[in-house]
C-alpha cells in the first residue's frame, strides 16, 4: 500500500466498555487474594527485576484489571518468581500465583484463537 | 434544680437531654421538625455492620421517653438573649425560657448534588445521591432503571461536595468513604449480577471495622476501587451515563458505560446550624461548623460562656461519634453548672 505519511494515532483514553476481562476473571477464580491488591507499590519497591529493567508488578495488576492485556505476555517474562514481593505484600497475595496464573491463561486464550 | 435548654432534637439533642436528666437537672429539648431523630430518620443501615438505623432511633427514642424532661417539637428558636448569667431563649411560637445552660446540637445538612453540575444529579435520570440510594435499600424497594431491568453496571462518586474548592468545601466529610463501601455492598448483595466500581480519591476508613469492610468489599463481592475523580458524566440516548475519570493509577484518562451513578454527599453545616450560631452569638469556622474553644481538651465549649457544642454542628460526625460527643458535652455542662 502506498505511504502517504499518515499516521492514525491510538486513543489513549482506557475504554472500559471494550473490556477484556477473561485473564482476570481466571486469575480472580484461581487466586482470590489478588481481589485485595491497594496498589500501595510495595511490591514494585521490592523488586529484584524492577531494579534492572521497567517492570512494574503493580501495573500488572491495572492492566488485568482494565483489560489491557496485550503488553502482559512481555511484561511477565520479566518476573525472575523471586518472591520478594510476597515477603512486602499488607494484603498477603500470593504474587507469584498469579504470575503463573497469567502466563498460563495468556497461553490459554492463545490456543484458542490458533 | 438547674434548667438546660438544648436546640436541636437530633440523636445529638437526644442522648444529651438523657444523660443531663439522669444528672439532675431539667431539660427542654427543642425540635423544628415534628419527630425527633434529626438526619437518622432518612437513613436505613448504618456502616460498618449494617444496624438498622431504627433500632437505634428507636432505642433512643425510648431512652427519651423513659426520662421525664420537656420536649418542644415544631418549634423554633427565635433569639437568645443572655441576662446576668442567665439565658434568655424565646421561640417563634412566643414561648418563653430561662436556662443556666444552653446545649446547641444543630446537626448538619446534606450537600446539594445540584452543586455539582457536571454530575447531572436532577438533570440525568439515574443519577443518585447517597441519601437517595439508602431510601432504595430498603427490603423490597424497586431498584430497576427501566421497566424490569436493573442496572448492570453501578459507580459511586466519592467526595462530592467535599475536599472541593469549587463546592466551597475543602473539608473532608469523613463518613462518605465508608458509606460508599456499605452501600456498594448491600448493592451488590441485592443485584449479584451488577458490576460496582468506587470512583475515590483517597479511602479514608478510619473507624473501627471500616478496613475490614473495605477489604471484605474487594474480596467478597468484588466490588472494584478505581483512584481517580469524576470529571463529568453525560446522558445517552438510551439513559445510561458516559462517565470520565483518570485512572490515576495507570496515569491514563478512563471512561466507561454506567446504568447507574451514585454521588455520595458530604456534609454541610446548613442553614440550622448558621442560624444558630446568629442567634446565641457563638463563633463558626471558615467551613460553617461551629468553633470549639480547642480540639483535645474543650471540644463541646463554644465561644461563649454557658453555650455548649454536641454532635455534627461542630465537624462531620458518624452517628457513634455523634453520640459520644454528645454524652461529653452533658458531662461538660454538668461539671461547669456545678462550679456555678
Amino acid at each position: 500500500m502506498k505511504d502517504f505519511g499518515y499516521t492514525v494515532i491510538k486513543q489513549r483514553t482506557i475504554d472500559y466498555d471494550q473490556f477484556d476481562g477473561r485473564l482476570l476473571s481466571d486469575v480472580l477464580r484461581m487466586e482470590p487474594s489478588f481481589k485485595t491488591c491497594l496498589s500501595c507499590g510495595g511490591c514494585t519497591a521490592t523488586c529484584s527485576a524492577n531494579d534492572l529493567v521497567s517492570f512494574n508488578i503493580r501495573r500488572i495488576n491495572l492492566s488485568l484489571r482494565r483489560g489491557e492485556t496485550y503488553e502482559l505476555e512481555s511484561e511477565i517474562q520479566k518476573c525472575m518468581l523471586c518472591g520478594k514481593c510476597m515477603l512486602v505484600c499488607p494484603r498477603g497475595i500470593n504474587i507469584r500465583n498469579v504470575i503463573m496464573l497469567i502466563k498460563k491463561s495468556i497461553l490459554k486464550y492463545k490456543s484458542v484463537q490458533l | 434544680m438547674k434548667h438546660i435548654v438544648i436546640i436541636g432534637g437530633g440523636i445529638a439533642g437526644m442522648e444529651s437531654a438523657c444523660a443531663l436528666t439522669d444528672a439532675g437537672h431539667w431539660v427542654t429539648l427543642i425540635e423544628k421538625e415534628a419527630q425527633l431523630g434529626g438526619k437518622l430518620n432518612q437513613w436505613s443501615f448504618l456502616f460498618p455492620d449494617f444496624t438498622p438505623a431504627e433500632k437505634i432511633k428507636d432505642t433512643l427514642f425510648d431512652k427519651c421517653q423513659e426520662r421525664d424532661f420537656s420536649i418542644l417539637l415544631k418549634t423554633e428558636v427565635k433569639s437568645v438573649q443572655t441576662h446576668q448569667k442567665k439565658f434568655n431563649i424565646e421561640t417563634f411560637g412566643g414561648q418563653k425560657l430561662e436556662a443556666d445552660a444552653v446545649v446547641v446540637s444543630s446537626g448538619y445538612e446534606l450537600f446539594d448534588a445540584r452543586r455539582k453540575e457536571e454530575y447531572g444529579y436532577k438533570i440525568y435520570d439515574h443519577v443518585i445521591t447517597s441519601a437517595d440510594l439508602e431510601k432504595l435499600l430498603r427490603p423490597g424497594s424497586d431498584l430497576s432503571v427501566a421497566a424490569g431491568k436493573n442496572p448492570k453496571r453501578i459507580a459511586f462518586v466519592h467526595c462530592v461536595g467535599s475536599r472541593d474548592e469549587k463546592s466551597g468545601n475543602h473539608y473532608c466529610s469523613k463518613v462518605c468513604c465508608i458509606t460508599g463501601v456499605k452501600q456498594a455492598i448491600e448493592l451488590k448483595k441485592r443485584l449479584p449480577e451488577a458490576e460496582i466500581f468506587c470512583f475515590y480519591m483517597d479511602l479514608r476508613m478510619y473507624g473501627k471495622h471500616f478496613e475490614e469492610l473495605y477489604r471484605e468489599a474487594q474480596e467478597k463481592f468484588d466490588i472494584q476501587f478505581i483512584r481517580g475523580r469524576l470529571s463529568e458524566a453525560a446522558e445517552k440516548m438510551d439513559k445510561s451515563l458516559l462517565i470520565k475519570a483518570e485512572d490515576t493509577l495507570s496515569g491514563r484518562p478512563l471512561k466507561m458505560n454506567v446504568d447507574l451513578l451514585v454521588l455520595l454527599v458530604g456534609m454541610e453545616a446548613g442553614k440550622g446550624t448558621a442560624t444558630a450560631a446568629a442567634k446565641c452569638s457563638i463563633e463558626y469556622e471558615d467551613s460553617g461548623f461551629l468553633k470549639t474553644n480547642d480540639t483535645f481538651l474543650f471540644s463541646n465549649f463554644s465561644s461563649q460562656e454557658g453555650i455548649f457544642l454536641a454532635g455534627s454542628c461542630t465537624a462531620p460526625m458518624s452517628v457513634n461519634d455523634t453520640i459520644l460527643h454528645a454524652r461529653s458535652a452533658a458531662m461538660e455542662v454538668n461539671s461547669w453548672l456545678r462550679k456555678q
